[in-house]
Parts: C-alpha cells; sequence; structure tokens
C-alpha cells in the first residue's frame, strides 16, 4: 500500500468522491490503508533455508527437525488436501448450512414466542434454553463461519462474509477486521496476534510480565460473563486508543458510534421490544434474554479459550514470519491451534470450532467438512513429528484456565518463585507511586 | 441487509402517512425489525413464504417437460411480485447448480396470461453449458429458482405488421415461440424459417407443424445436416418478397451478423429486428486489461500479478487485508470478466449481473476484468 498511504478516508477522483469510511451499510467497504509497510504477498511456496528466531523463554522450535523441503512438501501436501475438499464442495454442503439457518431462526423465534408467556416457570426455562441454544448456533455456526468467507462459493447474497451482520455486539465489519484478518493471519505470534490473551493477559510465557496481570483470574472470569462487550471492546481496539497507539481520534469515534449503535439495538430487542411484547411477562423475559445472552457468553468464551490458550499450543517470536512461506505458514497453524474433542452435537455447538486445528489451516473451508479432514491432519501432523494438540472440553478449558491462573504470577527464575518476584514487582511500583506522590515536582524533572 | 431495510420502510411511511391500516402496519414492520436485528423480518419470512409479495423475486418449478432430446420447457410459478412479460422478452433465472448461484437468461415462451399465472421458459442444453444441462436434465419440479423481471426489445410492435418474417435457428425459435403463441391470430401473413440440425431437434416440431399445416403460417423448416446453414442468399428463392416483410431474426452470432449484413445492403436494417444471446464464455487468457470501473483507473496486468497489486501500483483505492486468501477482506464484485485463482489456477468467470466477488489478493486477472471499485 505504499503507493496510497494515508490517504484521508475520502478520496476524490475525477468529480466522484469516494467514501472509504467504513459507514455499516456494507462490511468490507473499503478500508483506507491502515499502515504504510508493503506486507507483500504470502503466496510464496519456495523453499529457502530454514529459520527459527528463538524467544526468550529458550523453548526449542517445534519444527527444529525438519527441513525447508520438509516444510515446502507439508505445504503442497496440506493445499492437495484443502483442494481436494474444494472438488468435493457442492449441493450437499450448501444444503447443511441452508438447514442449519433454517433450525436456528425457527428455533429463535419459536423460542422467542415461547418466552411470550415466561410468567410461567416451564415456558421460561423451555424458551430461554431454546433462545440460548440458537444465540450460540447464531455466533457459532453461522456467524463466524460465514463472515470468514466459507459459503462465499455459494454465490448467494444471504450468506455471504460481505453481508453477514450476526447477533453480537461488536459489528461484523469490526470483527472481520480483527479477527479474520489479525489473528487467522498473525495466529500465535506474540506482539502480533493480540488474540493471545486479547491484549488484557498473560497467556505463554514468553509474554512479558507486568504486575496488572495478577488480577487476571478476575479479568478473565468477568470478560468470560460478559464476552460480548468484550470482543467488542477488543475489535474497536479500545485498549491501544487509551494508550494512544490506536487509530486516530476522528475515527475512533466514529467507529465507537457504530459499535454503541448496535449495542444499543440488540439491547432494544433483547431487554426492551421482546419484553414489551411478553405484556405481562416483561421482566420474565428480559432475564430470560439476560440468560440466554449471558449461556453464549459462557459457552462461547469458553469454546473460544480453547482454541490456543492450553498447554501444548505453540506460539512464535515476532521476527520469525519474515519472509514466511506459505508451508511455514500452515505449520504455525497446526502447532498453533489446539482442538476439542467430542461429539457430533458439541462440535456443532462450537461451529466447529472444536476442530480449530483444521479451521486454522483452512479457513474458507465449509466448517461441516473440518470433521472429515481432521483425521487426516492428525496423521500428518504424526508423520511430520508435530504436535496435534486436543482433548475434551473439561480438560482443555482446565487446562486454558490453568495457564491463565499460573501466568498471571511472572516465569520463575533460578532461585526465586513467582510469588517472590510478583512481590518484588508490585512492591517497586508502589514504592515508585508514593515517591511520585510526595515529590512530584523532582520526578518529573528528573524523568 | 440490515441496511436495505431502512429506506424501505421510510418510502412506505411516507406514501402511507394518514392511512390508518398502511400506519398500522408500518408500526408492526418497525417492530418486528426491531425483533429480528440484526437481520430483517423478511429473513424469516422467506423460510416460510419465498413467493409472497415484496419478497425478492423468486420461482417454483412447478414441471420441467422435455422438447427434444437435448431442451426442455421449465413451467414456473413465479412469486407475486411478477410483473408479466411482453411476448419475445426474456427473463434472468438464478439456479443453484452443485451448490453455486448461476444467473442465465432465457426467453420466455408462454402466453401473457395465463390463468393458473404460471410462466415458462425454453433451455436448450449447450455442449458443456454448465446451467443449460443442469436445467434440461436435473432441475426438479419443487425447486425454488430465482428470477429476474422479464426485459427485452425483441418483441412485436402494436399495430402488428401486415406481413412478417421470423428467421430463426436452434433455440432462437424460444423468443419467437413467445411471440406466435400469443399473437400468431393477429398476423394475417407470417412466414417462419427455422433450422435445426435434424427433424427430431426442432423445438416446438408439434406446434409449429401444426401452424403450418392449418396455414396459420407458412414454416419453412430447414434440417442443416442435410440442407447446410440458412444464409441470406437463399432467402429470395424460400420467401421471394422478404424484402417487404418485417423480420425478426434470432439464432447464432454468425446468422445474426449474416443477416444484418445482408439487411444493410439491402438498405433494409430497419425492417430487422434481432436478439442476441450474448455467450457466457468471456474471452479467457493470461493476464488482462483490468478496469476500476469507479475510480474511473484502467491497468495491465499479467497473469501472475493479484489484482489487488496491480490496482495498488496504479494508485487505486482497494481494500485489503492478509493478502494470503484467507480473510476475505479485499472481496469485491467482479463486474465481468475472467480472474484465475492463483494458489490453484481455478478460473472465475463473471457477466453483468452475477453478483460474482472475488478475492483481488489471490485473482489474477484472466482475460478482460472489470472490478466494481
Amino acid at each position: 500500500m505504499t503507493a496510497t498511504a494515508n490517504r484521508p478516508t475520502t478520496s476524490t477522483v475525477g468529480d466522484e468522491q469516494f467514501d472509504l469510511s467504513i459507514d455499516g451499510r456494507l462490511a468490507g467497504t473499503p478500508r483506507a490503508p491502515q499502515n504504510t509497510t508493503k506486507v507483500g504477498s504470502r503466496l510464496s511456496v519456495a523453499a529457502k533455508e530454514r529459520s527459527f528466531v528463538p524467544k526468550p523463554s529458550g523453548k526449542p522450535d517445534p519444527a527444529g527437525h525438519l527441513s525447508a523441503e520438509d516444510i515446502e512438501a507439508l505445504g503442497a501436501e496440506l493445499d492437495a488436501l484443502r483442494q481436494e475438499v474444494l472438488d468435493s464442495r457442492g449441493a450437499s454442503d450448501a444444503a447443511y448450512i441452508r438447514k442449519v439457518l433454517k433450525w436456528q431462526r425457527g428455533l429463535e423465534m419459536g423460542s422467542r414466542a415461547v418466552l411470550l408467556f415466561s410468567l410461567f416457570p416451564p415456558a421460561w426455562f423451555v424458551g430461554t434454553a431454546g433462545l440460548s441454544v440458537a444465540k450460540i448456533l447464531e455466533n457459532m455456526e453461522l456467524g463466524h463461519n460465514i463472515m470468514h468467507g466459507q459459503w462465499d462459493w455459494m454465490r448467494d447474497p444471504r450468506i455471504h462474509s460481505q453481508e453477514w451482520e450476526w447477533d453480537n455486539a461488536s459489528p461484523s465489519e469490526f470483527w472481520k477486521h480483527s479477527h479474520n484478518e489479525l489473528h487467522h493471519t498473525f495466529t500465535n505470534v506474540i506482539g502480533r496476534d493480540n488474540d493471545l490473551g486479547y491484549g488484557i493477559m498473560r497467556v505463554d510465557e514468553d509474554q512479558k510480565w507486568y504486575p496488572s496481570y495478577i488480577s487476571q483470574p478476575l479479568v478473565n472470569f468477568v470478560n468470560m460473563v460478559f464476552f460480548e462487550y468484550g470482543i467488542a471492546a477488543y475489535d474497536l481496539e479500545v485498549g491501544a486508543y487509551l494508550q494512544g497507539r490506536g487509530k486516530d481520534k476522528e475515527t475512533f469515534q466514529r467507529d465507537l458510534k457504530k459499535v454503541l449503535r448496535k449495542i444499543g439495538r440488540q439491547a432494544r430487542k433483547d431487554y426492551l421490544v421482546h419484553p414489551l411484547l411478553s405484556g405481562p411477562s416483561f421482566f420474565q423475559t428480559v432475564a430470560a434474554n439476560f440468560v440466554a445472552n449471558t449461556v453464549r457468553n459462557v459457552w462461547t468464551h469458553s469454546v473460544i479459550m480453547c482454541g490456543h490458550f492450553p498447554e501444548g499450543v505453540e506460539t512464535f517470536a515476532k521476527q520469525s514470519i519474515d519472509g514466511e512461506t506459505r508451508g511455514e505458514w500452515y505449520l504455525r497453524q497446526m502447532v498453533g491451534s489446539a482442538n476439542i474433542s467430542g461429539s457430533k452435537a458439541m462440535h456443532l455447538m462450537t461451529g466447529n470450532l472444536s476442530h480449530q486445528i483444521e479451521h486454522h489451516l483452512f479457513p474458507d473451508l465449509p466448517s461441516n467438512r473440518y470433521a472429515e479432514i481432521a483425521p487426516r491432519i492428525r496423521e500428518i501432523c504424526q508423520r511430520y513429528g508435530l504436535s496435534y494438540t486436543t482433548g475434551p472440553l473439561p480438560k482443555q478449558v482446565a487446562s486454558a484456565w490453568k495457564q491463565v491462573v499460573v501466568l498471571a504470577l511472572p516465569n520463575p527464575q533460578e532461585g526465586r518463585s513467582r510469588v517472590g518476584i510478583a512481590a518484588e514487582a508490585v512492591g517497586k511500583r508502589v514504592r515508585r507511586k508514593l515517591r511520585n506522590r510526595r515529590m512530584p515536582r523532582r520526578a518529573s524533572a528528573t524523568a | 441487509m440490515t441496511a436495505a431495510a431502512t429506506p424501505r420502510t421510510t418510502t412506505n411511511a411516507a406514501r402511507t402517512r394518514g392511512i390508518p391500516m398502511a400506519r398500522l402496519r408500518d408500526a408492526a414492520l418497525r417492530v418486528a425489525h426491531a425483533v429480528t436485528t440484526p437481520v430483517l423480518p423478511a429473513d424469516y419470512l422467506d423460510l416460510i413464504a419465498p413467493l409472497r409479495a415484496g419478497a425478492d423475486l423468486r420461482g417454483r418449478v412447478v414441471a420441467v417437460t422435455p422438447e427434444t432430446a437435448d431442451a426442455a420447457t421449465v413451467v414456473i410459478r413465479p412469486g407475486r411480485g411478477w410483473r408479466g412479460h411482453v411476448p419475445g422478452q426474456y427473463t434472468r433465472i438464478g439456479v443453484d447448480v452443485d451448490g453455486v448461484r448461476n444467473w442465465r437468461a432465457y426467453s420466455l415462451t408462454c402466453p401473457v396470461d395465463a390463468a393458473d399465472g404460471l410462466i415458462s421458459i425454453t433451455v436448450k442444453a449447450i455442449p458443456d453449458g454448465k446451467v443449460s444441462n443442469h436445467v434440461v436434465r436435473d432441475l426438479r419440479p419443487g425447486t425454488l429458482i430465482h428470477l429476474d423481471q422479464a426485459t427485452g426489445d425483441f418483441t412485436l410492435p402494436t399495430p402488428r405488421p401486415a406481413k412478417a418474417l421470423f428467421l430463426t435457428a436452434g433455440s432462437g425459435i424460444t423468443p419467437v415461440m413467445g411471440m406466435l403463441r400469443n399473437h400468431l391470430d393477429e398476423l394475417p401473413d407470417a412466414v417462419l424459417v427455422h433450422s435445426a440440425p435434424t427433424s427430431g431437434d426442432v423445438i416446438f416440431s408439434a406446434q409449429l407443424r401444426e401452424w403450418g399445416g392449418r396455414g396459420d403460417l407458412r414454416l419453412v423448416e430447414l434440417h442443416t445436416d442435410t440442407d447446410g446453414m440458412l444464409s441470406p442468399a437463399d432467402l429470395d428463392e424460400l420467401v421471394p418478397d422478404w424484402r417487404e416483410r418485417e423480420t425478426w431474426c434470432c439464432g447464432p452470432t454468425g446468422m445474426l451478423d449474416a443477416f444484418e449484413e445482408a439487411y444493410a445492403a439491402a438498405g433494409l436494417s430497419e425492417r430487422l429486428h434481432t436478439e442476441r444471446f450474448r455467450p457466457v464464455v468471456v474471452a479467457e487468457g493470461e493476464g488482462g486489461t483490468v478496469t476500476f470501473a469507479t475510480q474511473g483507473k484502467t491497468v495491465e496486468a499479467d497473469g501472475a500479478t493479484p489484482i489487488l497489486d496491480a490496482g495498488e501500483e496504479a494508485d487505486v483505492l482497494m481494500p485489503s487485508g492478509c493478502r494470503m486468501g484467507i480473510c476475505f477482506g479485499c472481496v469485491v464484485p467482479l463486474r465481468q470478466g475472467a480472474v484465475r485463482d492463483l494458489r490453484n489456477g481455478e478460473l472465475t468467470v463473471a457477466t453483468e449481473g452475477d453478483g460474482v466477488r472475488i478475492q483481488t489478493c489471490i485473482s489474477a486477472a484472466a482475460g478482460e476484468c472489470e472490478i466494481d471499485l
């Protein structure tokens, strides 16, 4: 984007004016160039020297035993597997997603209808359960996957990445940018992939520790309960903006307005219109919607945590992706993701994110096909001596939580415990604060 | 989808202000919209009543009747929004073939005011024709298809011409059949010169021969396998008074070109009305001229350069993302042309109105392309 860098968000070409802002009408409207460095195409498959950039922890290269040619062969093998699925993609896949859509919409409207009588406890329970499932399906198997472009090939504008708006606080366009583009491209690259701890937590020992991480178990719990709002704030890049290294003020405020409008519409639906339609069941319906949204928050948060946080998942140093080939990218996705094992119903309810490894290798293949390629990916991993992390949901959730809790404290050093180092760092910070408060003028002069 | 609703509701509201029932309906719509957000009430209604008034125009296949070994008439119940047609016009249908929606134009061959409200198109399967073969051989009654309103100016004028000539070949008979079925009794002197490879390949043969036998029209049936192709030079012999006849011509491009030339040479261009079925296949190759229509820029791109790179080189403002085909952040409409997926060489071809969108970061020009940017 060198040539077009630093343009304002409106551009005049000839007599016509182009609004390059994202106006919410069409997710994916042209974005003004975000950065000035040309990323360069990552389509290259050429073999070159193996390079490995070590991380502070000194953990070994997960692919250290593979040559450049091995990795090129791995890439070719995965490309062929992808092609195989593309070649057999057809009417039955289209029928699958339409069926899920139909059931989801039926379940949602049916549950909302039942909740009109939520004054009666049985109706409340049935309606709330149905609505929770419908909301989960909408976000996971439909929203997430459709926004990935998994169904764009059908050329159905109603089931298309550029058209879909999901039932979530975060507008689709922002989600697609932070998730599809940043997270899926830079998966598990420390400093590039904000999904590693969402910018508020430390989930890998190679992430630098700050005293504020001590509270991360609590932060993670709160984020879990209000996850969709967490996602909205994350997609809006609130953290970076507050630290002064994000969007400019104008852009941020414009984006913020869109998020608030979306949140407003969502809240109006769940907490005003639907309850009003319920008449005497108003408060019960408010509660039902709140519970359904919270159930979805807890569920999606747990599933998503299992994708990259559990033990056994590899992370990568920032410089490790310089000149990365397609094969190396594949490799990073494989060892940087973790699956969840379970039943068909479980896979459906996770939007097939239980096949996280397959999804990260081929984010645009239809989700209903991940299950069939999973054993083959596993076999490929085995053959190339690469890890394939998987386990049942409770085990993976526990493992991810364990990371969150353990890594709230800094890495142990020789002769010093985690708690000791943390206590010292906190003490230092407190002392500095106290000193600054006592002698503000001198502190700023020496700073 | 959300955005589309806003103008729709506002126009309704503006138009119906003051009428109690209509205001009530508008209020109901607004409530429905508030409940269904972020999608539209229509997205729910489509699952129950896809043919209702106000829905995107669709149709349900009622019957598929073979006409010849490779042609069939598809009888369709159109949605409530269908506005009717003039005989000779065509409609575009969107059919899902192997799960992929494809749009093609076919002539309407039915009476304009059938009591049952059904319409029909007649389709001839062309070799390697993805959609035509699907329609003729695999389309089943009950299938929901997408429709456009009828369009086209290959129609009969009012008053009807005193002497008419129809020159058709192959599936070129279909728009003419639409005219004849509706207006033959209004045409006192009509000649139809129709060519098909063999007798068995004549679409609507029974009806045409019946009309010919009864003298409702003069039918000249040519079988090109034995008689050769019809050329303008044959006209003097077949239809000696062709110069006096208002003429409608529909068939392969070569035939149309030949007759246009002949009529022009005779100074009779105004007499000749032609209907060209635009070929679906766009010239394919390696690389090509890429036009960014809205920004008014044109670049030459080779077959190895992603359109994203080619456009950026030329200062075209383009959405972009991962640059490796995974994030779908660079998806834009390909108005027409052909592109090749740089990862696997797969070709994507689009013609106007197909609604085809491509990822510019992994697509290279495979012929002339027009991008909606």
